[in-house]
């Protein structure tokens, strides 16, 4: 690492920024013990990705234009979940394959542009945030994160560094937990049977903590695990590593772990 | 076939609760995948042969008038005969044709898609030919008049007692007290009937999994050697294939070979592989005396060229149906028409129209492990993305979906009144849910709430309150 300051853009996505905070906070803490700067432009709302997955590229183009202004003056684009993160590094580019001014921008931007925790082992070269965490997790592996990005090993290596705690991994981490954005609303019997084999998958694992990369996935599964009536907690992993992990997990009332 | 697939979600429902079916996709879901992985690791290029097969069917895919008439040259060459046919009233009238010509009565069938998509059995049965199916799964099916519920294993929604008690209905010639629990023994009892019918048969119609251009050839891939005593125990064998089986060489044909069965049932290679390259010969010990090709078109060449054209490479494997959350879910037969699963997700739209089926691109949350395992390395959430696109465009899209999708852009591109509106409503959201920190039932939300509770959000916003701090 240099000590030249990297200036990051954190694009917080549209669920992180209005469901939970916290998962902000504990990324853009992770970003500064990372040695980077961190700003969060206020012109940002969501990445587009419901219009672009729902055939309306139209205004899927005009919400990415809108992200790519506001993010261009950064070094690293960084968002904390891979479905967002693919949404803008993969997806962006496509939708100006007919358009000679922006599609460059849309690519230099999407170069640029990085899922949290491969960001920080990655590209950051850092695992180990000296962070506690008492029990049992296990950890879902969210679709865009693993086939879009290739995110598999980073946080397991994030994960392996995290004191007390236990890593007992489910038997099909790189199954869908059901939600697929609009798809878990539009069919939720198929999400309902698709999130209940991943509920299953995670108890099963003896884990009583479900940790993943991405909050869309998060809120799903403890959704259907509050519904079920299971114990197991559901965090973000950025919240585990930035030791933010004392407030209520999703879903859950009380105050806290335990 | 007449298709369902409009009825997709009730269809989807209706599956979700057949316990028997729920059975099965669950040994298809462990059995399959781990048999394909297992047999992936064991072969280091399996990797690069993916893409070889890729290229030589995008090679393919844009010389393929060439390779189609280079593939018609060599089947008159051999002594055959090629029909072209545009759809499937042409090949059905084809097939018939030629099976009238020949005086048939009886036809007997190996596996065949094509043969689904034109519905060849029906119309058979309707002129007074009588076909029969010799694949064990098909012939399951077809005693019970059902169509195939996956592509390579058409009979898997049943249970090993469902084809019992099949069995005893339709065979009622046999003894009523013969005992018939094991696998063994059906495959028996259904042996012993197939045989009579093999003997007994005028035309042996099969499918083909590659026709090789250069040597006017098509190849058959089976497990149970049906395919063989369909096409080479009567006097006519006739091929129904569709125009994007073609490959342009021998070579081209064992790169594909190399990579269909361990994608599909994770075998090295299918039992029965055989080359069939025109009628027999003078000095043949067997074989048909006539060999037809029936060439369907039935709406492919509407795809080559568009942003589907890609989905003209798919063999037919099963590995995307295997790894489909959706499909293990729900079963092939939700689906409602021949195709199911990512692979019939993007073509049905293509070949019954996208109206009547709406559903089928919908019907998918873009996981992508269908393109993760694909042979072929097909495209296929993207294609399932493209058709969504052409439904928005045509204003195909349901009006309520549309309405509060263009709401939400409106406001999402203009952050002046989507931050403060945003950040009120989840204040309200989370005063509202302060207590539990989740909602049981909430308005606008049933989808999600139906079967999960909705997280209460923490009550602030990211990206004001960081904003705050900063200054």
């Amino acid at each position: 690492m240099t000590n030249e300051p990297v200036r990051v853009g954190l694009f917080a996505t549209c669920l992180v920024d209005l469901m939970r905070p916290s998962v902000g906070f504990a990324a853009a803490h992770l970003l500064q013990k990372a040695g980077c700067e961190v700003s969060v432009p206020p012109v940002q709302t969501c990445c587009g990705q419901p219009a672009y997955n729902s055939g309306d590229a139209v205004d899927a183009a005009a919400i990415a234009k809108q992200v790519i202004t506001a993010f261009e003056p950064f070094d690293y684009v960084v968002v904390p979940s891979g479905s967002c993160g693919g949404m803008i590094k993969l997806h962006y580019p496509e939708l100006f394959n007919d358009d000679d001014a922006w599609r460059p921008r849309a690519e230099a931007l999407g170069a640029r542009t990085h899922e949290l925790l491969s960001f920080l082992v990655d590209v950051r070269g850092v695992t180990d945030f000296a962070a506690s965490f008492e029990g049992t997790v296990t950890y879902h592996d969210s679709c865009s994160g693993l086939r879009e990005l290739g995110i598999k090993d980073q946080p397991r290596e994030l994960i392996s560094k995290i004191n007390g705690l236990t890593l007992a991994e489910s038997s099909d981490t790189e199954s869908c937990c059901g939600f697929g954005g609009l798809f878990c609303v539009k069919y939720p019997d198929i999400s309902g049977k698709m999130v209940d084999a991943k509920a299953d998958d995670i108890v099963a694992s003896g884990a009583d903590t479900v940790l993943c990369g991405d909050l869309g996935c998060l809120m799903n599964i403890a959704g259907r695990l509050k519904r079920r009536g299971d114990k197991v907690e559901a965090r973000h992993l950025a919240e585990v590593l930035a030791g933010m992990a004392d407030g209520p997990a999703i879903a859950e009332a009380g105050d806290g772990r335990g | 076939m007449e298709s369902t697939t409009r009825q997709f979600t009730s269809n989807a429902r209706t599956a979700l609760g057949d316990e028997n079916l729920q059975g099965a996709l669950r040994r298809l879901s462990t059995g399959f995948p781990k048999k394909r992985l297992e047999a992936a690791a064991r072969l280091p290029e399996f990797e690069q042969l993916r893409d070889q097969a890729r290229d030589i069917k995008n090679h393919v895919l844009e010389n393929l008038d060439f390779y189609l008439e280079v593939f018609e040259e060599r089947v008159l060459e051999s002594g055959g005969q090629v029909h072209w046919c545009d759809d499937a009233d042409a090949a059905r009238r084809t097939i018939l044709d030629i099976c009238r010509d020949a005086g048939a009565k009886t036809v007997t069938k190996s596996k065949s898609m094509i043969g689904e998509e034109i519905a060849i059995n029906d119309f058979l049965e309707e002129n007074g030919v009588e076909p029969v199916e010799t694949d064990l799964g098909e012939y399951i099916i077809q005693l019970r008049r059902e169509p195939p519920s996956h592509i390579i294993a058409p009979a898997i929604h049943l249970s090993k007692g469902q084809v019992e008690a099949t069995f005893r209905e339709k065979h009622d010639d046999l003894p009523a007290d013969r005992i018939l629990e094991e696998p063994r023994s059906l495959l028996e009892e259904a042996r012993g009937k197939l045989r009579q019918k093999f003997i007994a048969a005028d035309v042996g119609l099969t499918g083909a999994n590659m026709l090789i251009a250069e040597t006017g050839t098509n190849v058959l891939v089976t497990n149970e050697g049906n395919a063989d005593l369909t096409y080479s125990l009567p006097r006519v064998h006739i091929v129904i294939a569709s125009l994007e089986k073609i490959v342009p060489t021998l070579e081209d044909a064992t790169t594909i070979l190399r990579v269909l069965a361990r994608s599909a049932t994770g075998q090295e290679m299918s039992v029965y592989t055989t080359f069939c390259t025109g009628p027999r010969r003078p000095d043949d010990l067997d074989g048909p005396e006539e060999y037809h090709v029936v060439l369907l078109d039935n709406g492919r060449t509407e795809l080559l060229g568009s942003e589907f054209q890609e989905m003209l490479r798919c063999i037919r494997c099963g590995a995307c149906l295997n790894h489909c959350p959706i499909y293990r879910s729900v079963g092939g037969h939700a689906y409602g028409w021949v195709y199911s699963g990512p692979m019939g997700a993007v073509l049905i739209p293509g070949l019954i129209g996208l109206g009547e089926a709406h559903h089928l691109p919908n019907a998918s949350t873009l996981c992508g492990r269908c393109e993760s395992v694909c042979p072929m390395r097909i495209p296929l959430p993207k294609m399932l993305r493209s058709w969504r696109q052409r439904q928005f465009e045509r204003r195909q899209t349901s009006m309520p979906s549309r309405l509060a999708l263009k709401t939400w852009a409106w406001f999402a591109r203009r952050p002046g009144l989507y931050r403060p509106l945003t950040r009120m409503a989840a204040g309200t959201l989370s005063i509202l849910g302060r207590r539990r920190r989740r909602f049981g039932l909430m308005l606008l939300a049933g989808g999600w709430t139906q079967v999960r509770d909705l997280p209460a959000p923490q009550g602030n916003s990211f990206v004001a309150a960081w904003n705050k701090r900063q200054n």
